[in-house]
């Protein structure tokens, strides 16, 4: 089956997230990150942060942390093991920090498809605020595979 | 924090990074820390049952990884954006090597910004993950 295109536009549910020190330090193990400014909050102030930054791609998993974070695909029909990360962006205007509450917007800005519908792209633009200013904006672009497509294409 | 990138010109290489060979321990905590918790990463029998022989990596740890190797050369408040294309899926007990150069400087308002091209490579030249950041650069 192939997803609706009004679904162009859909909000998904808005995600509100207090960045946490040990999450933080967490994620920096479980990549091998090795700069002490990641971890080491007396490292993070003598660089002039005033707490462990949230390193460039972290903001993505926040995403997840609502309930049932895949939720929406299988509200569109899809099976979450035939989607794929095509592509993904950040737009950053300011650095968030270990502390910092922030809220994430997703929103359904595109679809379209390729190979006769054997793929279909679906593309996300997340807004993250903290308070009232805007720290980034983050822009995947999800494939879902038909595999019973690609067969008769 | 003006503490700014000097003597960057096109064609500045950035230092590369090898990462050690993916263990399964790696996706299980790259799958907590990061909050992507789909079992297509984890669970061989999910794999499997959608026509894959093994797990594979995380696209975002890749992504990560790429992230230290801009935060190793530049401090990250100068870090204006980052993107990348999945071309290709990591294998587990890969080991991918990340590089990165400069292949644009402009100046966007009272800013000088360097264009650096990134790339995720395995052993066998698989080319993994391409993408650009832009940095703010002095």
């Amino acid at each position: 089956m192939s997803i609706p295109s009004s679904v162009i536009g859909r909000e998904l549910p808005a995600v509100q997230s207090t960045i946490e020190r040990g999450r933080l330090r967490f994620f920096a193990e479980s990549i091998g990150e090795r700069n002490p400014v990641y971890t080491d909050l007396d490292a993070a102030r003598d660089a002039g942060y005033p707490d462990l930054p949230v390193p460039p791609t972290f903001l993505f998993g926040l995403k997840l942390d609502g309930q049932a974070p895949l939720g929406w695909i299988t509200d569109l029909g899809v099976d979450p093991r035939f989607v794929l990360h095509g592509t993904q962006r950040f737009e950053y205007e300011r650095m968030a920090f270990a502390g910092d509450d922030l809220v994430l917007r997703p929103r359904i800005t595109d679809l379209f498809e390729k190979r006769g519908g054997a793929l279909e792209f679906l593309v996300v633009s997340t807004t993250v605020t903290r308070g009232t200013e805007t720290v980034a904006v983050i822009s995947e672009t999800i494939v879902v595979r038909h595999p019973e497509k690609e067969a008769v294409a | 924090m003006t503490n700014v990138l000097t003597g960057v010109e096109v064609g500045t290489q950035l230092p590369s990074i090898q990462i050690p060979a993916i263990s399964r321990t790696t996706l299980a905590l790259f799958a907590g820390s990061s909050g992507d918790h789909n079992p297509i990463h984890l669970d061989v029998d999910i794999a499997r049952s959608a026509g894959l022989d093994d797990v594979f990596a995380q696209g975002m740890l890749s992504m990560a990884y790429l992230g230290r190797l801009l935060t190793d050369w530049a401090p990250q408040q100068s870090l204006r954006s980052f993107e990348v294309r999945f071309g290709a899926i990591t294998p587990i007990h890969a080991e991918p090597y990340l590089a990165g150069r400069v292949s644009a400087i402009e100046t966007v308002g009272l800013e000088r910004r360097a264009t650096v091209e990134v790339s995720v490579t395995l052993p066998d030249g698989t080319v993994t993950l391409t993408g650009t950041a832009v940095i703010a650069v002095d």
